[in-house]
Order: C-alpha cells, then sequence, then structure tokens
C-alpha cells in the first residue's frame, strides 16, 4: 500500500473537517478525492503530508507513519499545495534549484522526471515566479514538488482557476507521471476530471460517500436521467420542480437533469405536461450518467 | 525595498538629528513697559541681547498682551510696573511679572530658566550700580558657578542625541522586518511548502534571520558613518566593542520580531505589535526622558527595555571610551536577554506550526 488511512478524523474547534475516513491507495495508482469547497479534502492532504495531526486514527504514506517518522514522509513525498506558494520574487530557475538544494538534489540528477514539465516553462526561467501565467505557475510548482523524485505525489486542487487547454495538458502530465510509477494523490472539486482517475473517493462534509472506479460508480446510479430543454429554463425548473413524479431536478450545462420516482416513467407524458404549462421548443432525451448525477444524488 | 532599507533611515538620522533638540530659540518676547526710565530699557535691551529671545512687540497695556498670547502671536509677556527704578533705587526691591505660554509645557521651563538667568544677570549688575562705595566692604560675596560639562564639553546635544537615535534606528529596521518576514512566509504559503521539506526548524529559522543579522551591522556602519562626516559625533571608545555588543543586542531584537511572527497570521498584525514594543522601547529608553526621572515602577520597566541598555552602551563607548569592564553588566544582561527572547521564539515557533 502507498497511502493507507484507517479512520481518520480532525476538528477544528466545533467543526468536523474530518469525520472517520478511510481509504486505500497502491502503488502507482492516481486517486482522486472529488468533493465540493469545504468538503475536507486539504485537511486530509494536510495530515498526510505531516502538516496537521489528527484528533484520531492513523494514516501511513509509502510506508511510514504520519506521526512517527514524518521526517521520512518528507523526504518521500511532494507537496502541492491548492494555493500557488513558491518563491514569487525568485525566477523560475531560482525556485527550482532552491527546492532541489533543499532536497539535498541537483536539477540535473532528477532532470529526466520534470523534463516533459520544465521544458514548456524553460524559455521564461529568467522571469520571476510571480510574473508567470497561471497555468505555467501550476507547472513550476509540479516542477518543484517532482525535483526529489517523490514516491508519492499530492496535488492539492491543481486545475483549480487554470484555463481549460492548461486543464487537459496536466491531466496529460500526470497520467505520464503515473507510468513512472508515481503514486498520486489528487483532489479536484471539478467532477469531469474524476474520470480521468483509476479511483476516486466523492467526498462531502467530511465523510467519504462512496469509493470505487469512475466506470463502477456511475455503474451504481439507480436512476435514468434525462436532458430536458426549453425556452425558458427558469420556468422550465419550476414547473419540473412542480411535477407530482419527479424525483431530482438541477441544471446541468444547458439542459435540466431530470430523473423520475417511477420505474415505468415515459418522456411523452412528461412532454405533455410541459405542453400544458406552455413551454416552447421542448426537447427531453435519455442522456448518460456522469459523477456529477452520482455526486449529487449521493449527496442529497 | 533594499534602497529603501538604507535611505529612509539615513535621512531619519539626519533630519531627527537636527529636530530633536532641548534647546529653545527664537522665543516670542513682548513687554508692557510702564516705568519708560533708563533701567526698564536696559532690562528690555538685555532681552533683545539674547539670541534666544525675539522682541516682537511692545504693548501699551497688559490686556492688549494678554490677548496677543491668546492668539499665539507671544510666548512671552514681561511687565515692568510703574516705579520700576524708583523702587529698585529706594527701597533697593521690586517685582516684574512675567506670563509665559505654557501650551508646551516643557518648552514653557525652559524659557523660565532663561528668562530667570536674564532678570538675575541684571539684578548683579543693578546691585552693583546701586550701592554706595561704602557698601563694598559688607556686600556679600556672589557665589559664581561655572559647570563644566564632561564627556561632552559644549553640551552639544548632538553629541548625545545621535548616538541614541542611531540605535533607535537599527532596532526598528531590524524588528520591523524580521517580525514581517517569517508572517510574509505564512501569507504566501510558502511556510507551508517549506514545512514539508526535510529543512530543519533551526536551519530554517536562522537562515531567515541572518540577513537581517548582517542588515543591522551595515545600518549601524552607515549610521557611525553619518554620526561622524556630518555631525563630528566624538567616538573616543572602540568601534570593535560597540560592534561586538551589537552582535548580542541584533539577537535579541531578531528573537523578538521571531517571536512576533509566531503570533500573528497578517503583516498587519506583526506591524501593530512591532510598532507597540517599539514606541514603549523608544520612550522609556533614556533617550528622551531620564530615566532616574520616571517613578520607580517605571524604572523597573526599563530593566526589561533591551534599547535601554544599546542607548547606554553606544553613549558610553563613543563618548566616554568606556571599556569592556565598564559596559560588561549591560552586556550581560543583553546576552541573558538574547537567549531567553530566542528560547521563546523557538519554543513557540514550534508551538504554532
Amino acid at each position: 500500500m502507498s497511502i493507507s488511512v484507517q479512520h481518520i478524523s480532525k476538528s477544528f474547534k466545533k467543526v468536523t473537517a474530518v469525520n472517520d475516513v478511510s481509504f486505500e491507495l497502491k502503488e502507482g495508482e492516481l486517486f482522486g478525492l472529488i468533493g465540493p469547497d469545504g468538503a475536507g479534502k486539504t485537511t486530509i492532504f494536510r495530515i498526510l503530508t505531516t502538516l496537521l495531526f489528527a484528533d484520531k486514527g492513523t494514516a501511513t504514506v509509502a510506508g511510514f507513519d504520519v506521526i512517527g517518522d514524518y521526517k521520512e514522509i518528507r523526504n518521500n513525498v511532494g507537496y502541492m499545495p491548492g494555493k500557488f506558494s513558491l518563491y514569487q520574487d525568485l525566477t523560475v530557475e531560482e525556485n527550482l534549484d532552491f527546492f532541489a538544494t533543499i532536497f539535498g538534489t541537483t536539477i540535473e540528477e532528477n532532470y529526466e522526471l520534470i523534463k516533459d514539465i520544465y521544458v514548456q516553462i524553460e524559455p521564461f526561467k529568467k522571469r520571476r515566479a510571480g510574473a508567470l501565467s497561471g497555468g505555467m505557475k501550476q507547472k513550476l510548482a509540479l516542477s518543484c514538488a517532482l525535483i526529489h523524485k517523490p514516491k508519492v505525489l499530492f496535488l492539492d486542487e491543481p486545475t483549480t482557476g487554470v484555463d481549460p487547454v492548461s486543464r487537459k495538458e496536466f491531466w496529460e502530465m500526470l497520467k505520464r507521471l503515473q507510468q513512472k510509477g508515481i503514486t498520486i494523490l489528487v483532489s479536484t472539486p471539478y467532477m469531469d476530471e474524476a474520470e480521468l482517475c483509476d479511483r476516486i473517493a466523492l467526498i462531502q462534509h467530511g465523510k467519504i460517500l462512496q469509493i470505487d472506479t469512475p466506470q463502477e460508480i456511475i455503474k451504481h446510479y439507480p436512476k435514468k436521467i434525462y436532458d430536458v430543454k426549453a425556452d425558458n429554463m427558469y420556468r422550465l425548473l419550476e414547473s419540473l420542480k412542480s411535477f407530482e413524479h419527479h424525483y431530482s431536478v438541477y441544471p446541468f450545462g444547458e439542459f435540466v437533469h431530470y430523473t423520475d420516482k417511477r420505474e415505468d416513467f415515459n418522456p411523452q407524458e412528461l412532454q405533455q405536461y410541459l405542453a400544458t404549462k406552455n413551454h416552447q421548443n421542448i426537447k427531453i432525451e435519455i442522456t448518460k450518467t456522469t459523477i456529477e448525477d452520482t455526486f449529487m444524488e449521493l449527496a442529497k | 525595498m533594499l534602497p529603501i532599507i538604507f535611505v529612509l533611515p539615513i535621512l531619519q538620522l539626519v533630519i531627527l538629528s537636527n529636530a530633536a533638540t532641548f534647546e529653545i530659540k527664537n522665543i516670542k518676547f513682548s513687554y508692557v513697559d510702564h516705568d519708560k526710565t533708563s533701567f526698564s530699557r536696559a532690562l528690555i535691551e538685555k532681552f533683545d541681547a539674547s539670541t534666544y529671545f525675539n522682541v516682537v512687540a511692545e504693548f501699551p497695556s497688559k490686556k492688549e498682551a494678554n490677548a496677543a498670547m491668546a492668539k499665539g502671536k507671544v510666548d512671552v509677556i514681561l511687565e515692568i510696573p510703574r516705579y520700576f527704578e524708583r523702587d529698585l533705587l529706594k527701597q533697593k526691591n521690586t517685582a516684574i511679572s512675567v506670563a509665559i505660554n505654557a501650551i508646551d509645557g516643557a518648552a514653557a521651563g525652559v524659557e523660565n530658566v532663561y528668562i530667570n538667568q536674564i532678570v538675575q544677570d541684571f539684578n548683579k549688575k543693578a546691585k552693583v550700580a546701586l550701592s554706595s562705595p561704602s557698601d563694598t566692604v559688607n556686600a556679600p560675596k556672589d557665589i559664581v558657578t561655572i559647570p563644566s560639562f564632561w564627556y561632552n564639553k559644549t553640551l552639544n546635544y548632538k553629541t548625545f542625541m545621535v548616538p541614541g537615535i542611531l540605535v533607535l534606528l537599527v532596532t526598528m529596521i531590524t524588528l520591523f522586518l524580521s517580525g514581517m518576514n517569517i508572517v510574509r512566509e505564512k501569507e504566501i504559503g510558502t511556510l507551508e511548502q517549506m514545512n514539508v521539506t526535510p529543512i530543519k526548524k533551526y536551519q530554517f529559522i536562522i537562515g531567515k534571520l541572518f540577513p537581517f543579522w548582517i542588515l543591522g551591522f551595515v545600518l549601524l556602519t552607515v549610521g557611525l558613518t553619518i554620526a561622524k562626516v556630518i555631525f563630528d559625533v566624538p567616538i573616543i571608545g572602540s568601534l570593535g566593542l560597540i560592534y561586538f555588543y551589537t552582535a548580542f543586542y541584533l539577537l535579541v531584537v531578531l528573537g523578538m520580531g521571531l517571536f512576533i511572527s509566531n503570533f500573528t497570521d497578517t503583516q498587519q498584525q506583526a506591524m501593530f505589535i512591532s510598532w507597540f514594543f517599539v514606541v514603549i522601547f523608544i520612550l522609556m529608553s533614556g533617550l528622551f526622558t531620564p530615566i532616574e526621572s520616571m517613578p520607580m515602577w517605571a524604572q523597573y520597566i526599563t530593566e526589561f527595555n533591551p534599547v535601554k541598555y544599546f542607548v547606554q552602551v553606544t553613549r558610553m563607548v563613543m563618548l566616554k571610551g568606556a571599556h569592556f569592564n565598564d559596559i560588561l553588566p549591560q552586556l550581560t544582561k543583553t546576552i541573558i536577554y538574547a537567549i531567553i527572547m530566542n528560547g521563546l521564539a523557538v519554543w513557540s515557533y514550534q508551538k504554532t506550526t
């Protein structure tokens, strides 16, 4: 086991941030913690990176206990916090050099590992880190977290505030790192990224709702989901919510995701109902279940 | 930032050293002369001749003089009574009234002393003029005191203010910068990033504070150079001794800065607390007001003021040429202070992060 978390709990004064959380990561796994803001993701990261003590429970990272062997862990993990936290007034190169020195290594020694990422920011290596764009900052932070060839990589919301193209690139980089045998624990509030992980844990209010592969999690969804569309979205939502057989109704992009209480639901019936409510251009189609749907269902 | 760190203290040293004076010049002097005799004119001339007083107005009556005082146009009103000369000649005794604007109490006190000196001087001359030759035998001899100001012969206030202000600047800059520095790492999140690396706490702390230790020395050097070149302050003692003492003193200040940064989360908070201490340290350092004139309890508090020791040491070494043994009490207290302060700082650093 690369990471093992057993019954971890942590409270801050009256707020319970993490409540009896357990999960395990196999070596070389890309594992996602998926949940909304305030779900307790960052607290779990801080406990695993030895920055915080858990109130209850035990955890090991790369075979080391997070309390007893914290020094070993610090030599063996890379941590990229959600907030950009490198020295803004050092240049790209200086930052990388600085972190390499702290870990007792050099850029040359582990250049192979960061090469793919670093070449993209190398043209700006004389630029101060503070003057980089969001996507480049992420790449630099990832390079710094990898410079000592860690066994486990912790990425706390690495793609929050990053443009879609850079996000896609970033996940491709993670896939490549995974192939090099690095275990990666990543958290994200974006449900679409969840499907890129090997396994995910859905987390809310400090509790894990479900752990499985994204495919399995979607399979477990009990209902058929329908995309509903009409001219006036707001009125459509209102109408659907007042439909007596509705099970769940929530907006999803340009559609409304609708599920019905009944097993033998006929979309035709809903179409007629909406027509009586004076909706125009009504479209109802069955759709594929996504992680987001599952999450909304579990989080109910 | 770097130029600011040096330019501001230099400006402060140059400006403050000229401004922080206890001498009062250009006192706006006015008088009401009801007598208008040669004696009264002689008295007024004495004030006119003094460099401290500017005779700005003569008023026909006390009422108008008071009105001018109320408007702030004059600081001092001298009222010479009618028959001033006659009384002095006949009864050898008379009284004049002096009104001083005491909005600024300290200035009023100094002005009072100046006025007394001039009046006494006038008295003496008048006595000589009035006494008949037969009296001279019996006349009591005036006792004249000739003060001799050791270590500062001309009582040049710059000589003792410049070393003091220099000390303040070194303290302020190093305390503020070191206090805010680690807090800044907290703010931008680099402290957390550093905490997941294998770097040791002591390595990190030394790494953070050492630059400011050096910076303190650089500031001291710049300040001493200005003191010598611009203000011509005598440096009688050994410069090495000042630097030796400063090495320990800076440890106290840096420990304090680290301690403050451990208990604050933002630079504003750190700045606020640093200011609180700096103001107390300055006012209780004996720089502007002598410690001996403070109430007993306040004097005990000054024992915990590192700035007090630094002010004492620099003045002793620079002006008096004190040796190692002379500053040993201050040095010992400073070293103890440094050990306690840094101990507390490192201990609280471990507790809070």
